[in-house]
């Protein structure tokens, strides 16, 4: 059996909204080179709607850090701003068809580059935000230390 | 074109190793303990590999004992020394930082059991000096444990320089030579080693096979107990086929010895030459003082794992030190110790050559590899905040 599932090596080997965006509304940034990840995601809004018009990545980390950064930016793409707020890790890992138990780390990471990129979004822009925003790692059992570093651009 | 450059990891069997192997299987299966003909055939096999490992490591045949592979050598290896020392109150250890953790987790067993443990910082070049040994012996001490070469970086310890120093101070020295046998010429007694562990998957024979020798008046701690094989000391039918295997291996890797580190050491500089010609990477340990056949780097901005998978996808077998490729959150403790940042220890990348690979596959590796590297770095926000300096180069 592969390490990872047919869908986890698609987007690693063709990462999908990969790059950087100049204009973005908001940009989150988690993790940690030291534990050898970080995401960094881009988010253009579309004012009128509050939908996600665009969305970009940059990720340094293994096969599944970039397979669920890629697949987090097609879940939230086109979405109203409120709804990509509640993609869940779990979703992640769903929509990937699994990941091994010490890479599931990797779509909390995913999670919470949303959520970062969005609080971005909203601080820049005035907007107020609920609980739903707190950057709030101790629901990843996987690995404590991963997290801790969590912090919007 | 597929190239496995995954060798310190393990080798395939080699045919001389596989033509010994399979009469252990077929005809010859008998058991080395039974009286009867099949039985004493098996024996005579038995004794025949011993004496390979015994002539080509200059030992005796009753100071070897064949094991499960190099971990269980490890193993016994140190309980027996700690067991010996603490008869006479001696419970001080010395070893390595980048010792394989056959070596570093029984050391941890054995502090759980009482006993010091000291581990010695490892230099800038991945190479301990026999100094670093000489000074940290102490009247206690009944074990100096240091790898013969390193199973990552490949650097080579002076292991006759510390043997000398560890027989002048009359302490037993184990070298963990997994990585070496085979590969390096071994002479216990010129270099002064007491016990040794080696693994016959390493140099072309099976798996599941080691080899610990023990100088002779050296009473070894069983880890296994029951039937008296190996003169009482290794418990179990012997591994019959693994065994002959591993002798046949061991023989043919050791009369080729030179004319394998001819073939490979240019194919190791060449790559590390041209790898090392990527921005922002660096060698990782002593580039002389190294097994012929292995490389190693690290390339900022880049994780490991990612990388091998790329090389993977194009039929390059290797492997890294990263985090997520040790399992565990911290990159390589090899890396750690030599003094590489977490940071950049995520982006090494190790290639382990044998006597099969060819030109052609090193230059194919250095036709892929680049372009992995920049692909890897132009995704990644670590780079882009490297290459506009809100992030500082560390190699």
């Amino acid at each position: 059996m592969a390490l990872y599932s047919e869908k986890v090596m698609d987007h690693f080997q063709h990462p999908r909204n990969v790059g950087k965006m100049d204009d973005a509304d908001g940009i989150g940034e988690v993790g940690n080179a030291r534990c050898g990840d970080i995401m960094r995601m881009y988010i253009k809004v579309d004012r009128d709607t509050q939908t996600i018009s665009d969305v970009k990545f940059n990720t340094f980390g293994c096969g599944s850090a970039i397979a669920t950064s890629s697949i987090a930016t097609e879940m939230i793409k086109g979405k109203p701003v409120r709804e990509a707020l509640k993609l869940s890790n779990r979703a992640v890992v769903e929509a990937l068809d699994g990941l091994p138990a010490y890479k599931l780390h990797c779509s909390v990471l995913a999670e919470e580059a949303v959520k970062a990129a969005v609080r971005d979004y909203y601080d820049k822009n005035g907007i107020a935000y609920g609980d739903e925003l707190k950057m709030d790692c101790e629901h990843c059992t996987a690995c404590d230390e991963h997290q801790s570093a969590a912090k919007a651009r | 074109m597929y190239v496995y450059a995954d060798n310190a990891a393990t080798t395939a069997v080699s045919k001389t190793a596989l033509d010994a192997m399979m009469p252990c299987l077929t005809e010859c299966y008998g058991n080395p303990s039974s009286l009867y003909a099949i039985g004493q055939r098996a024996a005579e096999k038995l004794a025949e590999a011993r004496s390979v490992f015994a002539q080509y490591l200059h030992a005796q045949t009753g100071e070897i004992t064949f094991t499960s592979g190099g971990s269980e050598a490890d193993n016994q290896a140190i309980l027996s020394a700690g067991m010996i020392g603490a008869k006479e109150g001696k419970k001080h250890i010395i070893s390595t930082k980048f010792e394989h953790h056959a070596v570093l987790h029984t050391l941890r067993r054995m502090e759980r059991l009482g006993f010091e443990v000291t581990l010695l910082d490892i230099p800038e070049n991945g190479v301990v000096t026999a100094e670093q040994v000489r000074r940290a012996i102490r009247p206690d001490t009944c074990l100096v444990s240091v790898m013969f070469a390193n199973n990552e970086i490949g650097t080579v310890q002076p292991i006759a320089e510390i043997g000398a120093v560890c027989a002048q101070a009359g302490v037993l020295f184990h070298t963990d030579a997994v990585q070496a046998a085979g590969h390096l010429p071994i002479d216990v007694q010129a270099m002064h080693i007491d016990l040794l562990s080696l693994s016959a998957h390493k140099f072309h024979g099976p798996k599941g096979v080691g080899v610990l020798y023990a100088r002779k008046g050296i009473a070894l701690t069983n880890v296994i107990e029951g039937g008296a094989q190996e003169r009482g000391k290794r418990a179990g039918t012997e591994n019959m086929p693994g065994i002959c295997g591993a002798a046949a291996a061991f023989r043919e890797a050791c009369l080729h010895m030179d004319e394998n580190a001819a073939h490979l050491i240019p194919l190791r500089d060449k790559l590390l030459t041209e790898l090392s010609k990527i921005p922002h990477s660096i060698i990782n340990g002593d580039r002389v003082k190294r097994l012929p056949g292995n490389v190693n780097l690290c390339f900022e901005g880049v994780e490991g794992e990612s990388m091998l998978l790329l090389l993977d996808e194009k039929g390059i077998s290797a492997s890294s030190g990263s985090a997520c490729t040790s399992g565990s959150l911290d990159p390589s403790h090899v890396l750690l110790a030599l003094g590489r940042p977490h940071e950049v220890a995520h982006g090494s990348l190790r290639l382990t050559l044998c006597e099969t690979n060819t030109a052609e596959e090193a230059d194919y590796i250095l036709s892929v590899l680049p372009g992995i590297v920049d692909y890897l770095r132009d995704m990644s926000p670590v780079w882009d905040e490297l290459e506009h300096g809100q992030r500082k180069h560390q190699i």
